[in-house]
């Protein structure tokens, strides 16, 4: 196969998975539906105090259809995957010398869902993390929208400045760190709100449970988050603050120059340090960690995204941009 | 403090006496170490690094910071004096990251003392009521209590096990979780040692050097430099280099025509005053190292040869002339300052061109004169030409890519156009008014090399990977308390008494998995032998 029909097969593998993602959105979200109408463990009772037959048989029906449900959305989610991986490796291939396929936003991104789907199917199978999976597909599926709607670049070569081992280093560790920030801040925010939820609850006891009957727990929601949390930020800090400046040493001559995008990797890095101490400070637990979490995340997606955009020329790391060559004026 | 029953402050209240000035001091300190304040330290930091990513700062792009001073004459002022052009050298910056290393001091020492106690200390007995525990487990055996207790030290490898009182065992393990946590720390201070000696001590350079000439590291020869606080220049590094040759290739075909890549300088360089002359190729990712200092290839472009020769038919200038790059295309702009021509009768005059270079000419009536390839081709400098006062003579500094036009008077046509000097290579045009003329010889690359050393950067990546180690310590270590306790109960109706066995274990850090371990540790206790067929 030509480099030109490898660029073909990943754009139609982007659009292949992104059919698969939807119909796994679909899935969940008919199986969460499902789940709704038998969530209440009270089963529906006549007059007479004796349980409806018809409500107890069509409960037990909608739970076989629930797990169904919830069974092909995996498999579709699976494929997806499978597929997703396709586009970015052909995407790798399609470039002339062959590459790693991240060489700008739209390829960082691709491979940035595709971590983040890995990592939520990890969690599924080590930890039934199930509840996370209407949120993880249609999160991955509307970033991948936006991603070729926006953000898609034809297949370039490698800037001289990019040609280097610490590229795949340095990247690999941002991108798995960034998925995986972005799995911790889906738990983060599962826990703010059923953390509402239940307050609002208490108000109102004998309201049917809703959707969030589903997530477990909040001190579940929480060690979740932080085991998510605790991952990435090893990753982020080598990412960031040792492969990043090592690389920077190598190709610009300084390892650390407070370049946009470093100065926002080390406020995402130090929000995130913030997050782990407020875990283990009374007072701050729970839902101000949270808070704390997201704020890391935003910084982080800012980073990444409005770097780019906003101080694309001032920023050494702007690939955005096709820039030639970045000439020093003055 | 937080053990203070509600009663007990009230009684303590009427007469409380304003804290003695010790007192307050311990207080305040304890306040200042505590988790809180370096949280709160923590988000002033992030928030403090934001304005240097919006602000164009002196350290980072002097041209940009400049720039924005021009565009922002009302403001500028203001924020020099918040010392925003400098965020990271700042009085409230460096405040914030001293008040927060500080803080990391007098948590961390105590914490070490604290440890070292801990690390000598045997783990601690059992809980009256295991039951209490988040995890328990009970079971009842037929084994002896001896042996259910042996094979429970068998089942915890990795822990220290003690047992204080005949019938329990108490063991603990993950000492080196709190090891991890303190490393982490201290080598964030190792970091930023690292970090201050290099931005002290170190400097960083720029120069442009057009192929054939030379460079020798002394300050003078530099075109910017920015240095640390405590740099010696008595400490540059003498060395020279001249750049023999520069290669860049244009892809010219398909979609990414025109971008540049394998981008190579050739260098020859001496070490010292007098050292043999060596030679070396350096390219982006490829530096030149020299007893520590580095030269890095940055970036290229064209310097035309360009001779203006006078009235009286002098050679008044005559060398290459750099033009700076503007775009993708190489389209470049320059400035020939010609302080030392005469006219045709002898007159002192000053002469000014400034103007594009096009590496390979395009022109369409739309668009006008532009570059239509970044390689040089078919170049052609398009130049203005003025005369009168340069002002190179009032002792102001001035930039060699800008022409001061406060003095100067633009040439002019005899049908009043102004002048505007095309050049293809090797063109000459002659000046209006018999002032000269102007000739395109040819035209050689110039690379921009940055020269820079940057002392105890070794420190500052080994700070920053002990750092990492501690931090895997710290998050992945987990310290884990177990108890054993057996019990021999007497038989009922006279049968033989069976041992109660308790398991019960205490996770000292969160996200642990805990139940499943003691369930395995169990089951382990239980024995092998217990198992049913």
């Amino acid at each position: 196969m030509s480099h030109d029909q490898f660029e073909v097969l990943s754009n139609q593998a982007v659009a292949v998975c992104a059919v698969f993602y939807f119909v796994a959105v679909m899935l969940h979200v008919a199986e969460w539906a499902f789940a709704r109408s038998v969530a209440p463990a009270r089963v529906a009772v006549g007059p007479d105090g004796e349980p409806l037959v018809d409500a107890a048989h069509q409960a037990a029906d909608a739970t076989g259809r629930t797990a169904q449900m919830a069974r092909w959305g995996y498999v579709a989610t699976v494929v997806a995957a499978g597929v997703h991986l396709v586009a970015v490796v052909a995407r790798g291939l399609a470039a002339d010398p062959v590459r790693v396929p991240w060489g700008n936003m739209y390829e960082f991104t691709l491979t940035a869902t595709l971590v983040v789907v890995i990592g939520y199917l990890f969690l599924q199978r080590r930890l039934e993390a199930s509840w996370l999976s209407p949120i993880v597909t249609g999160f991955v599926l509307v970033t991948l929208m936006v991603d070729v709607l926006l953000l898609y670049t034809p297949v370039v070569p490698l800037r001289d400045a990019l040609q280097s081992p610490w590229l795949v280093i340095h990247v690999i560790a941002a991108i798995i760190a960034t998925g995986a920030f972005t799995l911790g801040g889906m738990c983060s925010v599962l826990y703010l709100v059923k953390a509402r939820w239940l307050e609002r609850r208490d108000v109102a006891a004998d309201r049917p449970a809703g959707y969030l009957a589903r997530v477990p727990g909040l001190e579940q929601l929480d060690r979740l988050a932080y085991r998510t949390h605790a991952f990435a930020f090893p990753l982020w800090t080598f990412a960031a603050l040792i492969a990043g400046p090592i690389w920077a040493q190598h190709a610009w001559g300084r390892y650390w120059g407070w370049d946009p995008k470093e100065i926002w990797a080390f406020i995402t890095w130090v929000v995130y340090a913030a997050y782990l101490h407020a875990r283990a400070t009374a007072g701050w637990k729970g839902r101000q960690a949270a808070v704390i979490a997201l704020v890391g995340l935003a910084t982080l997606w800012f980073n990444f995204v409005g770097i780019n955009f906003f101080f694309g020329s001032g920023s050494q790391h702007s690939y955005a941009a096709e820039l030639v060559a970045r000439t020093l004026g003055g | 403090m937080s053990t203070t029953t509600q009663q007990e402050r009230e009684q303590r209240q009427p007469d409380a006496m304003p804290l003695a000035p010790r007192e307050f001091g311990r207080w305040a300190w304890r306040q200042f170490t505590s988790m809180r304040t370096a949280l709160v330290l923590l988000f002033l930091l992030a928030l403090a690094s934001v304005p240097g990513s919006v602000v164009p700062q002196d350290g980072v792009d002097a041209f940009a910071a400049s720039q924005w001073r021009e565009q922002h004459p009302d403001l500028a002022p203001v924020y020099d004096r918040l010392g925003l052009f400098d965020v990271y050298g700042s009085v409230w910056f460096s405040a914030i990251y001293l008040l927060l290393m500080l803080s990391l001091v007098g948590c961390i020492v105590p914490r070490c003392k604290v440890y070292l106690d801990a690390l000598r200390a045997a783990p601690p007995r059992a809980p009256r009521n295991l039951e209490r525990l988040p995890e328990h487990r009970s079971f009842a055996t037929d084994e002896a209590p001896e042996t259910v207790l042996e094979r429970a030290r068998g089942a915890l490898p990795g822990y220290r096990a003690v047992s204080h009182e005949p019938g329990t065992l108490s063991a603990e393990r993950g000492y080196l979780r709190e090891a991890g946590n303190l490393l982490f720390h201290v080598s964030v201070i190792v970091v930023l040692v690292g970090f201050a000696l290099g931005s002290l001590l170190g400097f960083k350079g720029g120069v442009i050097v057009v192929k054939g000439n030379g460079f020798a590291n002394t300050l003078s020869q530099y075109d910017d430099f920015v240095a640390g606080k405590l740099f010696d220049e008595k400490s540059l590094e003498p060395f020279s280099f001249t750049v023999d040759d520069f290669d860049v290739t244009f892809i010219t075909e398909g979609r990414e025509a025109g971008m540049a890549h394998e981008f190579t300088a050739d260098l020859t360089y001496r070490r010292g005053l007098d050292g043999e002359p060596q030679r070396q190729q350096i390219a982006v990712n490829h530096p030149l190292e020299v007893d520590g200092t580095k030269v890095y290839l940055i970036s290229h472009g064209y310097a035309p040869h360009i001779t203006v020769r006078d009235g009286a038919g002098h050679v008044a200038f005559s060398g290459p002339v750099v033009f700076l790059p503007e775009d993708a295309t190489f389209r470049s702009f320059g400035v020939v300052k010609v302080p030392d021509a005469r006219t045709r009768s002898g007159q002192p005059l000053q002469l000014g061109l400034e103007g594009e270079l096009y590496p390979t000419y395009g022109f369409t009536m739309r668009t006008g004169p532009f570059s239509a390839f970044p390689d040089d081709k078919d170049p052609l400098i398009s130049m203005t030409a003025w005369r009168g006062d340069l002002g190179l003579d009032d002792g102001v500094p001035q930039s060699v890519y800008d022409l001061d036009k406060s003095g100067l008077t633009q040439l002019k046509n005899d049908d009043g156009k102004p002048v505007r000097l095309d050049l293809p290579l090797g063109a000459t045009q002659r000046l209006p008014d018999g002032l000269g003329s102007v000739t395109f010889d040819g035209i050689s690359p110039f690379v921009k090399l940055q020269i820079s050393r940057t002392p105890a950067d070794w420190l500052a990546l080994l700070g920053v990977s002990l750092a990492l180690l501690g931090l895997l310590g710290s998050l992945f270590i987990r310290p884990r308390r177990v108890w054993v306790r057996v019990r021999r109960t007497d038989g009922d109706a006279g049968g033989p008494g069976r041992t109660l066995v308790e398991v019960a274990g205490l996770d000292r850090s969160s996200g642990g998995d805990l139940s499943t371990r003691i369930d395995t540790m169990a089951a382990q206790i239980k024995g092998a032998g217990r198992e049913e067929p």
